[in-house]
């Protein structure tokens, strides 16, 4: 069973540049037609300042931690019985490319089910960006299986 | 792109869908790369042997950005409040997916007027892989 002192416990904030590349790429990857997101003179026309960074890219964004396993290392859990159950996002403001980005992880809960066979992991993490404007919140649950 | 409008909407209503070509291991790779999660499940056919998979199997979160391609062929990003979404099923390489959304809910909150959609992905068969919700800003 993880520890549940670990709820409430907070990880090492980190910062993250948008690098205008990654988002192409993605763009490329996710099957993106609309020019909006990879083409700046398309961003500008539409009203954004740069690239915007699409809904989802945060998470990958979160994965840019120094590292990426901390918690997984710190809850004890073996990253072949996990499972990504949801994933939430909550947008307060656009981010944009060269925007660097603020990320404090946190674990809001721990809880099991199925008598213990399945534990829970809710993980919320505060985006912000460099001028301290809250950006968005992201909201994880990782399943980890026994047995 | 203009928004919209609240009015006109009634619960029920569908957005228009999007459709996916089959996942193929390119797409999977350049998600991969794309995403920065280098699991390998999502890539590579040994390890997934080794894991005891028949082969391996798209990220969730491609289909979450497939979704959230749904919402912004739409609206505007600037529109989306609110977005989540539980991973049911497994997607797997050569599945036709399908994109859809739907109204469930029209409200005002803080001076806005909002609608909520439940949204899901499916393969051909109908079988959901992706089921959530998300709220958006509308005029």
């Amino acid at each position: 069973m993880i520890d549940r002192k670990y709820i409430g416990h907070t990880m090492p904030p980190f910062e993250v540049l948008v690098e205008k590349g990654r988002l192409r790429f993605f763009a490329k990857a996710t099957g993106q037609t609309d020019p909006v997101y990879a083409d700046e003179a398309a961003a500008h026309a539409a009203g954004h300042p740069a690239l915007p960074v699409p809904p989802t890219f945060l998470f990958c964004l979160e994965m840019e931690s120094p590292d990426p396993a901390a918690i997984r290392n710190l809850l004890g859990m073996d990253y072949r019985k996990l499972l990504h159950g949801e994933q939430g996002f909550t947008f307060h403001r656009m981010a944009y490319a060269g925007d660097v980005l603020r990320f404090e992880q946190r674990i809001e809960d721990i809880y099991d089910k199925k008598g213990g066979a399945l534990e829970f992991v809710v993980r919320k993490t505060r985006v912000s960006n460099q001028r301290g404007e809250h950006v968005a919140d992201l909201r994880a649950v990782t399943v980890l299986r026994h047995g | 792109m203009t928004l919209p409008s609240f009015d006109a909407l009634q619960v029920g209503d569908a957005i228009p869908v999007l459709e996916l070509p089959p996942v193929s291991r390119l797409t999977l790779a350049l998600y991969c790369g794309a995403s920065g999660d280098h699991n390998p499940i999502h890539v590579d056919t040994d390890f997934a042997h080794s894991a005891g998979m028949p082969d391996v199997i798209a990220h969730g979160m491609l289909s979450m950005g497939w979704l959230a391609r749904l919402l912004t062929n739409w609206v505007p990003q600037t529109a989306i409040r609110d977005y989540s979404v539980r991973f049911a099923a497994m997607t797997q390489v050569h599945e036709k997916i399908t994109c859809t959304g739907q109204v469930t809910e029209k409200f005002e909150v803080d001076g806005e007027r909002r609608v909520r959609l439940s949204l899901t992905t499916a393969n051909a068969e109908g079988q959901v892989k992706l089921a959530g919700d998300a709220v958006v800003a509308l005029a």
